[in-house]
């Protein structure tokens, strides 16, 4: 049941997308602030909603280190494989 | 991009996003007339841009207390709580809060900042769980960063969202300090707490509430949310500052808890810093007197928020959804909240300018805080002026 690591990927890409609705294709390596101007209020409501999607608790202090959306995707991983 | 250089680019960006709105922020005040009243430029205004809620800041009684401390006890404590800094005054002033709150203790802080900072920090640490309100104050953030707990955001106002984060870390409950507001500062609106009361006692978990905006404005007493919704005893523990109702500076903590006197040899907001000074508690102590017999006070501060409230309603402006001493306009771009703020100000009217990203939802707002000492006429005043740049601006 299990949602593989390219499903996360792939929703995190659509909603990023979704979001910023700018010109810059979202792939693994886009950067959240530099490149979708991701302001911090935008990245925690995203969180609430992954949190959601994934039935986990995503500690907002673990964003500290993610910059991009592979980061992203590794930690939504991470915490749902532990939990 | 070296330190300094970074600072130049986030100053840049923030003047192309408003060129003229670089002097609306730290606005200089010249000279302070009264409660309600002050000097901008050379304009007399009215200050509808203040948490003086009781309207106390000249009270003669908390004047006379402050002299007083300061001739007897001199200007400064120069020391922390832990040392030097824990004179008569600050004791008694614990005593009072704990019998005003009718717990078992409280605990002083040098400001209402380093009372969320110091309790948050003193309550959970690494490994443990903070539950938050979304819209939650800064010093409530900035205290659960401070303590290294997991942070985890619940949507604003919403106990559904709440009960689901809560039930969702499951045996890690335990070690769950959950936190909400009174009055929360940006749109004036009150927690549901009898909900999350509810919401707490099913699953389990410790309640913090921060009374900094309800203490004097809500409740028979003025207790704040608690007092109002009858749930005292059922609140974990409640901070609160000195700087609005009470018009000096500092915070506190009160809790039944016994174990809440532990945080004052773990806490370091409480222990490495000053202590207030002795006229800051001296005046304080007199304010908390007459905020605990101000139901004058309360029924003054909430007949002039009901009118104006409704008068701003009535002619159109979108508001928080509870009326209250904070009346939020919500305005729909930076730019028209300016230009809501300089025409106000033109009108001899202050009230705070409030831009993305420190509203919540990337709101742009025109705060009005309203206080007990203003004048049936000043609020009238107000409402017109409202009324009138609502054509103009607005529509
Ligand atoms: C909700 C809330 N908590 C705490 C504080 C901090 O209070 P103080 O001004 O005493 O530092 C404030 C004031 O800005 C506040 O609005």
């Amino acid at each position: 049941m299990s949602e593989s690591y390219d499903e996360i990927m792939q929703l995190l890409c659509d909603r990023l997308s979704s979001m910023t609705n700018s010109s810059v294709q979202v792939t693994a390596d886009t950067n959240l602030i530099s490149q979708l101007s991701i302001d911090s209020i935008k990245l925690l409501n995203l969180i609430m909603e992954i949190e959601d999607t994934f039935d986990v608790s995503i500690p907002i202090n673990a964003l500290a280190d993610v910059q991009t959306v592979r980061q992203l995707a590794d930690l939504v991983q991470k915490i749902k494989s532990a939990s | 991009m070296n330190l300094l250089e970074k600072l130049d680019a986030a100053a840049a960006a923030r003047k192309a996003m408003l060129p003229d709105g670089v002097g609306a922020f730290g606005i200089p005040i010249e000279e302070v007339y009264s409660a309600t009243e002050a000097r901008i430029g050379d304009r007399r205004v009215i200050l509808l841009g203040t948490n003086n809620y009781l309207g106390l800041t000249f009270s003669p009684e908390c004047i006379r207390a402050a002299h007083e401390a300061i001739d007897k006890e001199g200007t400064g404590t120069t020391g922390s709580r832990m040392a030097n800094g824990s004179y008569f005054g600050h004791r008694a002033l614990e005593r009072e809060f704990a019998d005003f709150y009718q717990c078992q203790s409280a605990i002083v802080f040098t400001t209402g900042y380093q009372a969320n900072l110091g309790t948050i920090s003193g309550l959970v640490g690494p490994g443990d769980t903070v539950l938050i309100d979304g819209d939650s104050h800064a010093s409530i953030y900035d205290g659960c960063i401070l303590s290294g707990a997991d942070i985890i955001r619940f949507k604003h106002n919403d106990p559904a969202d709440m009960e689901k984060r809560l039930r969702r870390l499951g045996s890690r409950i335990e070690t769950t300090l959950i936190i909400a507001e009174g009055i929360y500062s940006m749109l004036g609106d009150q927690a549901p707490l009898a909900e999350i009361v509810r919401i707490k006692n099913e699953y389990g978990g410790i309640l913090l509430l921060d009374e900094a905006h309800s203490l004097g404005v809500l409740g028979e007493t003025g207790q704040g949310l608690v007092e109002k919704v009858g749930l005292l005893r059922e609140v974990d523990f409640i901070t609160g500052t000195f700087s609005k109702s009470l018009c000096s500076i500092g915070g506190f903590c009160v809790s039944n808890h016994p174990q809440l006197d532990q945080l004052r040899y773990v806490s370091h907001p409480y222990i490495f810093t000053a202590s207030p000074s002795p006229a800051t508690i001296a005046s304080t102590r007199a304010a908390l007197e007459l905020l605990r017999k101000g139901s004058h006070l309360r029924k003054q501060l909430w007949d002039n928020c009901t009118q104006l409230y409704a008068r701003m309603q009535e002619t159109g402006y979108q508001l928080g959804p509870d009326p209250g001493p904070v009346i939020a306009a919500i305005l729909d771009t930076p730019q028209q909240a300016l230009l809501m703020w300089k025409s106000l100000l033109e009108h001899n009217i202050y009230v705070n300018l409030i831009l993305p990203p420190a509203a919540p939802e990337g709101k742009s707002l025109v705060r009005c805080s309203v206080n007990a000492a203003h004048t049936p006429e000043q609020i009238k005043y107000v409402g017109d002026t409202f009324a009138k740049l609502y054509s103009t601006i607005i529509s």
